[in-house]
């Protein structure tokens, strides 16, 4: 991925012919424009301090506690938001993919998904405020699990459903009782389908902006990058944005290694 | 007993889509109130829903939906073009260079959206592209293009090859083959890469907000949603009716797409036996 797209266009135009290829080569200039070049310029701005290049601005984050305290914070609400998503979620896929007509139902589950975020959020506020529910850490975990609780219930049932019957029948030909088929079986079948899940939750999570502000003031790590550049804070809100963009390569890193040529579950 | 067991799992899927559904439910009945504050001093009335066209800021309203719609269609044509004709040439690329520009366009799709949003705010700031519309295009499309790219791709790969070559022998030049013969035996997933496009800009709020730039005054629907949350002059009693109907749009859309998807699973299943 680090390999220069450019270098490479220049080096096919010394020997031009008008292959399929070429419908492709606008696109990568595109992609090297607009998607790599913008990556870059957050790299070179987060080791610019004062026209110079060096790690000020990341001892500048290291030393701002306010910075690292919401970044502990989001991570803590992520992964609390990711265990509830996974402890509700895979019992559902998991009776969805037992029962006939699973595969239609499992659209009631998705079908919020499809409604933009903040009016889902404004929605769950209106009912804490209904109901004289004070806005908190509390609400802003029920709001990114009903917010992001769909992601985790399509990569599950995506997987649950795909895995073969038969290996269960024969285990439990083979004198395996229910909980050891599940335990031996079908949940080891379904890590590619947990893995997914916990990354469609977890990372919108940390990097959400807006949703935690709406429902309990509370900021977590996206909105305190875009806090940042708003302050033209542009070196320190840089060395943010890597941190969140490693989290993003690394878990699908991890993505991509468990999920090893099996078909990703797919929104559409 | 063992009827309880197997009823238990049904209790717990009702449960969750009754906390799921609560909220929206919960805002369509309240859509009938006329107010904001969760009574029914006249009981079910529909002034929410007439204050969409008589309330006094129903012209920001208006607009933020007319930006939205041009938005999300400019943005999608621009991207079912651009990624139509790339998912071709990128299928035919040498394996490496291919891997190497899927693995780049995958980017826009993993990556957070706050990422996105302030490296391509950083971007534009630092080659001083002119802000307002031009910013927000490029936005939308260099989100937008990759999803087409990913619907177009399963359709080539289904593709039987020799077509494009027959093509060639018969005179056509490849970009000829390209729009005669590649193009409409992929039209499917062009089709289904155009709806993506459009319902991901309709729905994009993150990359939209902060790209906008605050002096333009261009407001897409969710940032306009956004930017009277925080209001002094509060919540505009026409707000929970307009989530109603977007609401009943979706479901509707949704519904129906499904349905439609299943008759011809079905059909499908059916005619191969």
């Amino acid at each position: 991925m680090k390999t220069n797209p450019l270098k490479k266009v220049s080096q096919k135009i010394k020997n031009f012919r008008l292959t399929r290829g070429v419908f492709a080569w606008p696109y990568v200039l595109f992609l090297t424009v607009f998607v790599v070049l913008p990556l870059v310029i957050i790299l070179v701005n987060a080791f610019l301090a004062d026209g110079k290049l060096s790690f000020a601005n990341f001892i500048a984050l290291a030393k701002d506690g306010a910075s690292i305290k919401v970044l502990i914070n989001s991570i803590f609400i992520g992964a609390v938001t990711t265990i509830l998503c996974l402890a509700i979620g895979y019992p559902v896929a998991y009776t969805l993919a037992n029962m006939k007509t699973g595969s239609i139902i499992v659209i009631l589950f998705l079908l919020p998904m499809w409604v933009n975020f903040l009016v889902r959020t404004l929605a769950a506020r209106a009912v804490f405020e209904a109901l004289s529910i004070p806005l908190g850490e509390g609400t802003v975990l029920f709001g990114m699990v009903y917010n992001y609780i769909p992601f985790m219930i399509l990569p599950l049932h995506t997987t649950l459903t795909n895995i073969d019957k038969s290996f269960g029948e024969a285990a439990a030909d083979l004198g395996a009782d229910r909980v050891t088929v599940f335990l031996k079986v079908t949940l080891p079948l379904s890590v590619p389908g947990i893995i997914s899940g916990i990354i469609m939750v977890f990372i919108p999570t940390i990097s959400t902006f807006a949703i935690s502000q709406l429902l309990g003031g509370v900021h977590l790590f996206g909105d305190s990058i875009h806090e940042k550049f708003i302050h033209g804070l542009y070196g320190v809100g840089s060395v943010m944005s890597l941190i969140m963009l490693a989290f993003v390569l690394l878990s699908n890193m991890l993505l991509k290694k468990f999920n090893k040529g099996e078909a990703k579950a797919s929104i559409w | 007993m063992v009827k309880f067991k197997s009823i238990l799992p049904k209790i717990f899927l009702i449960l969750v889509l009754i906390v799921l559904y609560t909220p929206i439910i919960f805002v369509i009945v309240y859509s009938f109130s006329g107010t904001t504050n969760f009574t029914f001093p006249r009981g079910f009335t529909l002034e929410g829903y007439s204050a969409i066209f008589t309330s006094g800021s129903r012209g920001k309203l208006f607009d933020s939906l007319k930006n939205t719609i041009i938005l999300a269609l400019v943005s999608s044509v621009i991207s079912t073009i651009i990624g139509s004709i790339s998912a071709v040439g990128i299928y035919y690329m040498k394996p490496k260079v291919r891997l190497m520009v899927e693995n780049v366009n995958q980017l826009p799709i993993i990556n957070s959206e706050i990422v996105m949003a302030v490296s391509l705010m950083l971007f534009f700031v630092t080659f001083k592209f002119p802000p307002g519309w031009t910013r927000l295009i490029i936005a939308h499309v260099t989100f937008c293009t990759p999803y087409v790219i990913l619907s177009v791709m399963p359709r080539l790969m289904q593709m039987d090859p020799n077509v494009y070559e027959a093509a060639l022998d018969l005179g056509a030049n490849p970009i000829k083959a390209l729009f005669k013969v590649i193009i409409p035996m992929v039209m499917p997933g062009i089709i289904s890469g155009a709806a993506m496009a459009f319902t991901i800009s309709l729905d994009d709020f993150i990359i939209t907000q902060i790209n906008k730039g605050a002096t333009t005054g261009i407001d897409t629907l969710s940032t306009y949603l956004y930017s009277s949350t925080k209001s002094a002059s509060g919540f505009a009693a026409y707000w929970y009716p307009v989530f109603s109907i977007i609401i009943l749009i979706v479901v509707t859309i949704v519904l129906v797409g499904n349905y439609v998807k299943f008759r011809r699973e079905k059909t499908k299943k059916s005619g191969g036996k």
